[in-house]
């Protein structure tokens, strides 16, 4: 099944790597004038958009970007439930990100060694997306082990969206990982920085009936097909017009 | 060089007793400076009102950079391809760091972000009255670009000469990136004046409804503008509100011809004899009701900035507070990951 060159990408991956890098910088745009201070609108808008540069190579060696992305149902998107949910307080865009961004480290760093047609995105943008673990890791700590309020928020953060992240182990066609050592890492990396944060893994299940894989096959949450109607509304009204 | 010479000797001689300075003589010396084109710097000896007008101009500008995101956010999540969004997020990304950038010029004068930031969330301090008209359509996102950047700039671009060394340095990076946000404003324009007829009425629209409030960026007429002769005289402004907003006006004509769009000017034409655009006449009352809070967006950009200001606290909290019981730690920093 492994595909060997950009002539034979396996479009679902690419449809869920790309898809997965669109939603969340389209969540993290949502931040726009709304941080809490100064140096995270540069850095939240950066991270935007290292993963809208991600999800723009992903999505164009699938088809074309803007089709893909402007004139696709909420049924026929592949990304992780986990990066469409909403973007809550700051705690619950970090918790997303700390969950995420380390995922999506270890996957791409995986991808860019063992070979195969994302090698060479993956090679690239693992640099970037160390820079959003660090920043996600870094402010986990701050915020756990901050001030009590913000302890409780990122605790209740964490909580609210660990139900989501069995998700991203669920294997996905024509990508080629070792999808078990993957989330061995990922528990590990997470439980490491949760608990220097003060803060506990949470004890819900990570893979409800419902979230496991749901999202990879297309089916999602509800504020996602909201957050379409948001993004493609402009450009679902001028069919055929170039911008 | 000479009167920098001058300058630290009247320092020197006067440093030495510091309750009965002859501040004439540091006042000679910084009036030799400005008179030379020399810079000053945030050590020099000013004059008391020559750092209060910097501070409220630089902070003004500051907060300008800040709320000026919110109209171009707005359309962020609608931008209508990915090539547009990702300009679109950097350049509110680039506002963000000019922001950044200005409060800490005004930090050199001796004030602090958080006390700018208290003036501007309680209406002490101003942002550009501009930010203040709402975007209605995406067209308006090129608008902003094309024409209440390309205002900025030239207001901007003699302040790259401003005699406040800390400023005149901010602005040369600012400008630079600030002239390639107005020509990739001006190519979205362009590609919606090309486009489909609906895209070119929406275009078309925008520019009608950001002309005006554009020419208004430069300020009242010169004869209503209080602080400009001793500005001009500092050498912290370099050219009258009337200049600059007639040089806006003479490179914006050619430029919305070759765009294919109209500016909604009946009385706009070229003098001959003046070798410039003539214009009609501003709306001043606009202007001064706009100024006084009574726009169209004044309230909710205030409301919105208050309100990331306050949802905020407890983050910026957390942070000082893991800062305070970690700051003999090694590594937690980014030391260690240079």
């Amino acid at each position: 099944m492994t595909a060997t060159g950009p002539a034979t990408v396996p479009v679902i991956a690419a449809l869920a790597l790309g898809d997965d890098a669109l939603v969340l910088s389209h969540r993290l745009g949502e931040w726009a004038g709304h941080a809490p201070v100064l140096e995270e609108e540069v850095a939240l808008a950066n991270i935007a958009l290292d993963l809208l540069g991600q999800a723009r190579v992903l999505l164009s060696l699938a088809g074309d970007e803007d089709e893909l992305a402007y004139l696709r149902e909420e049924r026929a998107f592949r990304n992780l439930q986990l990066v469409e949910q909403p973007n809550g307080d700051f705690a619950h865009t970090i918790a997303r990100q700390l969950y995420f961004s380390t995922y999506q480290h270890l996957l791409y760093a995986e991808l860019a060694t063992t070979g195969g047609p994302f090698a060479p995105l993956a090679a690239k943008a693992v640099k970037e997306v160390a820079y959003h673990r660090d920043h996600a890791e870094q402010w986990t700590l701050r915020l756990g082990d901050g001030t009590e309020t913000s302890h409780e928020r990122m605790r209740r953060a964490c909580d609210a969206l660990w139900r989501f992240t069995g998700e991203m182990f669920q294997p996905v066609e024509g990508l080629d990982a070792d999808w078990a050592a993957l989330e061995a890492r990922w528990l590990e990396s997470v439980t490491d920085v949760l608990g220097r944060a003060g803060l506990t893994v949470p004890e819900g299940p990570r893979t409800g009936a419902w979230s496991a894989g749901a999202g990879r096959q297309g089916l999602h949450t509800e504020p996602f097909g909201r957050m379409l109607a948001e993004m493609q509304h402009l450009h679902r009204s001028h069919p055929g017009a170039t911008w | 060089m000479a009167t920098a010479a001058a300058q630290r000797t009247a320092r020197t001689e006067a440093d030495g007793a510091p309750d009965t300075v002859d501040t004439t003589a540091y006042q000679r010396a910084f009036d030799a400076a400005v008179a030379a084109d020399e810079r000053i710097e945030p050590r020099d000896w000013m004059p008391d009102a020559y750092r209060a007008t910097l501070v409220r101009q630089i902070a003004q500008h500051a907060h300008s950079e800040i709320i000026g995101m919110q109209p171009e956010a707005n359309w962020i999540t609608r931008a209508p391809s990915l090539r547009r969004k990702a300009i679109l997020m950097a350049k509110v990304q680039d506002e963000a760091g000019h922001g950044l950038y200005l409060y800490s010029a005004a930090e050199t004068l001796g004030t602090s972000r958080d006390e700018l930031l208290d003036k501007l969330h309680s209406g002490r301090q101003k942002y550009s009255s501009i930010f203040n008209y709402p975007t209605l359509t995406w067209a308006d996102v090129g608008a902003i670009g094309w024409l209440v950047d390309g205002a900025a700039i030239t207001n901007q671009v003699p302040l790259c000469r401003c005699s406040y060394g800390p400023y005149a340095r901010a602005m040369v990076r600012i400008c630079k990136e600030e002239s390639f946000h107005q020509r990739q404003g001006y190519e979205l324009l362009l590609a919606l004046s090309k486009g489909t007829p609906e895209q070119h009425a929406m275009a078309q629209d925008a520019v009608d409804r950001w002309w005006w409030p554009s020419l208004m960026m430069f300020g009242p007429p010169d004869a209503e503008s209080p602080h400009s002769a001793q500005s001009m005289e500092w050498k912290i402004k370099r050219h009258s509100n009337d200049e600059l907003r007639q040089r806006f006006v003479d490179i914006c004509v050619p430029q919305a011809e070759s765009l294919g769009l109209t500016l909604p000017d009946p009385e706009l034409r070229w003098n001959e004899e003046r070798g410039h655009y003539d214009f009609g006449p501003i709306d001043w009352t606009e202007f001064w009701e706009v100024l006084k809070g009574n726009g169209p967006c004044n309230e909710q950009r205030i409301t919105q900035r208050r309100r990331a200001h306050e949802e905020g606290a407890w983050v910026r909290e957390a942070a000082a507070a893991y800062a305070a019981k970690h700051a003999g730690d090694a590594g937690e920093t980014g030391a260690t990951r240079a």
